[in-house]
C-alpha cells in the first residue's frame, strides 16, 4: 500500500523566488495599529449607535424595541474600545512589537492589490476572464514563473471553474463580453 | 439501542453510490485544503459550501464533513514532514512530530498521528450517537428563554475562558452581534443599521464574512511569512503501520486522557486548537519521562492530535442537538444548514431523521476511508507544496470570490469579502480573535429573536430568565462564567495579599 512519488526520507527543499531576507525596517508598531483599531471601533460603536437610537431603544409594551438590543451592544462595544485604549496607552505594550516590516507589507500589498484589480475587472469582463488574467498575471509578474506556464495555468484552473461551476453545478457566475460572443 | 436501528438507518441512506462518491471527493479536497497553507478547515469549507446549493441537504452535509475530516487528517502532514503547521491545531503536533520525522521515523509519525486523529475522532462520535439524540429531546422542552439563557451560556464562555485579553474578546463579539442586526428586524420589519444601502436589507452575509475573514486574510498572512520550506518526504509502508499499531496498546491512557480532553473542549466552545496543547501537556506532566518530550517521542504525536480530533468532531454535538456551535467550522456547517433551509436544534432529530443519522453514519465511514485515504496517499498531498505558492495564491482568491459571490449572486459580496479580508488581516495580528465574531455573527439573530420572543412571553419582565430551575441555573452559570476572570484574578490577589503578610 504504498505510491513512489518522491524517494522516501530524502529532504525536500521548496525556495521562495521572491527575495531578500535582510531585516527590513518597520513601518508601524503593534501598539500604534492596536489604538488606531480601537478608535475606528469606538467611531463605529458612535455611528450604529447613534442610528439605533433613531430606532428607538425604548421599552414597548411587549418587549425591547428594535433598537433596544443593538444599542447596547454599541455601549457594550464602545466601553470594550475605550477600556482597551487606556490598557493600550498606560501599558505601552506592543510598542517596541513590529506590526509590519517594509518588505512584509510590500508583499501583502503585492497580493492585495491584484485581488482588488481582480474584483474590479469582474465587474467589467466577467469572473472568469478575471481569474484568468489573475493567476496567469500574478505568477508571472509577482512568482516569476514562466509566462508560458503562467498563461496555461490560468487558462486550464479558470476553464476547470467555468466548466464545474456554469455547466456542472449550475452555480451562475458574473459574466463578460467573451462569454457572451461565446454564447453562455 | 434505539440509537443503533437509528445508525443502521443512517448507513443505508449513506449507501448510494452518489453519496459515497460525494464523500471521497470531500475527502480529498478536504486533505488538500488542509495540507496548503493559506487555506483551512473553516475556510475549506466555507469556499466549497456554494457547490453544495443544488445539491439534497443530506448529500451537501456528507460532502462538507467530509471536507471537513480531511483537513483535519491534513493539517498533520505538514506538521510533521515539513515543520509547518497546516492547521493552528497541529501546531502541538510540530513538537515531536518534527523531530521524529528528522530522525527518519517521519512514516511512523504519520501513522501515529492519523491512527491518533481516528481514535480521537471514533470516542467522539461515539458520544455524538449516544449523547446527541438524549440533549435533543431534553432539549425539546426549552422554550425561548431556556434556549437564550443556553446562548447566553455559550457568549459569556467565550468571554470567561477564553484566553485572549478580555476587551478584545468582548469587541469580536458584540461586531459579530452588531453586523448580524443589520437589516430587517424579524420581529417588528422595521430596518436596521442599513443607512440607506440597498445590499443591506439583506444583512450581513454569515458565509461572505467567513470566506473573508479566513479566506482571504490568511492567505495576506501566508504571503506575509513568505513561503521557503524545508522537510522531508515519506512513504508509509504496511510494515511501519503494522508497527505502530501493535505499539498503540502501550499509549492507552495518553489516548484516553487526550480523548476525553478533546471532547470536553469541542462541546464547550474550548476548540480543537486548546485541546490539541492541552493534550500534549497533560501527556508530558504524566508522563515518567517528560524530558523526552520534544525530541521526536511517538506519545507526543498521538497526545495533541487524539485531542484535536476528538474536538474537531464533537463539536458538531451541541451543534446538531442544541442550533449552537462548538466550534469555526461547526458555525459554517450550521450556516450550511440554513441555506437548505434545515433549522439546527433539538427539532432536527424529530423531523429529519435521515439527515441527522445519515451525518452520523458519514462521521464514522468518513473517517475510517480518510485513515485510509491519507496512509495511501500521504506522497502525493506532501507534494502539492512543491508547487509555488505564487501559483495557488490566486487560485485560492477566485475560489474565495466565487463562494462569496454565488451565496446570493451579489457583487457587494465580493467587495464585502474584500473588506472582512483586511479586517481579519488586522484583527489576527493585534490579538482580536476571530472565533466570537464568527459564533455571534451565526447566532446573532437567533439568540435576539429567543431573547425578544421570551421578553414577548414574560410581558416584558427580566425576571423570566429565573422563572424556573432549569432556566435560572443556566442564567446563573452564565453570568457566573462570564465574572469568573474577575473572580479568579481577585481570590490570587487575596492569596497573594495572604502569603505576602505571613511571609
Amino acid at each position: 500500500m504504498s505510491i513512489t512519488v518522491p524517494e522516501p526520507d530524502k529532504e525536500v527543499v521548496v525556495d521562495d523566488p521572491a527575495l531578500p531576507s535582510e531585516p527590513s525596517p518597520a513601518v508601524t508598531s503593534t501598539r500604534s495599529v492596536e489604538i488606531a483599531v480601537y478608535l475606528l471601533l469606538l467611531a463605529l460603536a458612535l455611528v450604529l449607535g447613534f442610528d439605533n437610537w433613531r430606532t428607538g431603544i425604548g421599552w414597548a409594551s411587549d418587549g425591547p424595541r428594535p433598537g433596544y438590543l443593538p444599542f447596547y451592544l454599541c455601549v457594550i462595544l464602545a466601553g470594550a474600545s475605550v477600556y482597551g485604549l487606556g490598557v493600550t496607552l498606560v501599558k505601552k505594550t506592543g510598542a517596541t512589537t513590529t506590526f509590519v516590516t517594509r518588505d512584509q507589507l510590500r508583499r501583502v500589498l503585492q497580493m492585495f492589490v491584484p485581488t482588488f484589480l481582480f474584483c474590479v475587472l469582474t465587474q467589467w469582463l466577467g469572473l472568469y476572464v478575471a481569474s484568468f488574467l489573475l493567476i496567469a498575471g500574478f505568477m508571472w509578474l509577482v512568482g516569476r514563473i514562466a509566462l508560458w506556464k503562467s498563461v496555461i495555468t490560468g487558462f486550464v484552473f479558470s476553464l476547470a471553474m467555468f466548466v464545474t461551476f456554469e455547466i456542472a453545478f449550475d452555480v451562475i457566475m458574473p459574466k463578460g463580453p467573451l462569454e457572451a460572443a461565446l454564447g453562455f | 439501542m434505539e440509537a443503533f436501528t437509528l445508525l443502521l438507518h443512517g448507513f443505508a441512506v449513506l449507501l448510494t453510490w452518489k453519496t459515497l462518491s460525494l464523500m471521497m471527493v470531500g475527502l480529498v479536497l478536504g486533505v488538500f485544503v488542509g495540507v496548503l497553507p493559506g487555506l483551512g478547515g473553516p475556510n475549506g469549507v466555507a469556499i466549497l459550501l456554494p457547490l453544495t446549493f443544488t445539491m439534497d441537504p443530506t448529500s451537501a452535509i456528507v460532502m462538507l464533513s467530509c471536507i471537513y475530516w480531511g483537513a483535519l487528517f491534513g493539517g498533520a502532514i505538514t506538521s510533521i514532514l515539513f515543520n509547518i503547521p497546516g492547521e493552528a491545531w497541529s501546531v502541538a503536533t510540530t513538537f515531536d512530530g518534527y523531530p521524529m520525522a528528522q530522525q527518519g521515523k517521519a512514516a511512523e509519525a504519520l501513522t501515529a498521528a492519523f491512527t491518533s486523529s481516528f481514535i480521537g475522532s471514533l470516542v467522539a462520535v461515539l458520544l455524538i450517537t449516544f449523547l446527541a439524540p438524549s440533549i435533543a429531546s431534553f432539549a425539546l422542552r426549552f422554550g425561548p428563554p431556556e434556549f437564550f439563557a443556553v446562548y447566553l451560556l455559550t457568549f459569556c464562555s467565550f468571554v470567561g475562558l477564553g484566553r485572549e485579553e478580555k476587551q478584545k474578546t468582548i469587541i469580536s463579539m458584540t461586531l459579530g452581534l452588531l453586523l448580524a442586526a443589520i437589516g430587517m428586524d424579524t420581529v417588528s420589519g422595521q430596518l436596521r443599521m442599513t443607512f440607506g444601502l440597498d445590499p443591506l436589507l439583506r444583512g450581513v452575509n454569515f458565509l461572505v464574512a467567513v470566506i473573508g475573514l479566513f479566506g482571504i486574510s490568511e492567505i495576506l498572512l501566508t504571503m506575509e511569512e513568505r513561503l521557503a520550506l524545508r522537510g522531508h518526504s515519506a512513504n508509509i509502508n504496511l510494515r511501519v503501520v503494522l508497527r505502530v499499531w501493535k505499539g498503540l496498546p502501550r499509549y492507552w491512557v495518553t489516548l484516553l486522557r487526550s480523548s476525553a480532553i478533546g471532547c470536553w473542549l469541542g462541546i464547550t466552545p474550548g476548540g480543537a486548537i486548546a485541546a490539541s496543547f492541552m493534550g500534549y501537556n497533560l501527556a508530558k506532566r504524566f508522563s515518567r519521562d517528560p524530558a523526552s518530550f520534544g525530541k521526536g517521542r511517538i506519545e507526543g504525536v498521538f497526545a495533541p492530535e487524539t485531542a484535536a480530533h476528538a474536538s474537531g468532531t464533537s463539536a458538531l454535538l451541541p451543534m446538531l442537538a442544541l442550533g449552537i456551535p462548538g466550534s469555526g467550522t461547526a458555525a459554517i456547517l450550521l450556516g450550511g444548514l440554513l441555506v437548505w433551509g434545515l433549522n439546527p436544534g433539538p427539532l432536527l432529530f424529530a423531523d429529519h431523521k435521515d439527515f441527522v443519522w445519515g451525518l452520523i453514519a458519514s462521521m464514522y465511514l468518513g473517517n475510517v476511508v480518510g485513515l485510509v485515504l491519507v496512509l495511501t496517499t500521504v506522497p502525493i498531498f506532501a507534494s502539492i507544496l512543491r508547487v509555488p505558492f505564487s501559483a495557488i495564491a490566486p487560485m485560492i482568491v477566485v475560489s474565495c470570490a466565487i463562494g462569496a459571490y454565488a451565496i446570493q449572486n451579489a457583487m457587494f459580496d465580493v467587495w464585502l469579502m474584500l473588506l472582512f479580508g483586511v479586517v481579519g488581516y488586522v484583527f489576527k495580528k493585534i490579538g482580536i480573535p476571530l472565533a466570537p465574531f464568527t459564533l455571534a455573527l451565526v447566532l446573532g439573530n437567533r439568540s435576539e429573536d429567543a431573547f425578544r420572543l421570551s421578553m414577548i412571553g414574560a410581558g416584558g419582565d427580566l425576571r423570566v430568565f429565573w422563572s424556573n430551575s432549569l432556566v435560572g441555573s443556566i442564567t446563573t452559570l452564565a453570568l457566573l462564567l462570564l465574572i469568573w476572570p474577575v473572580v479568579s484574578s481577585g481570590a490570587s490577589r487575596i492569596r497573594q495579599a495572604i502569603a505576602g503578610g505571613t511571609a
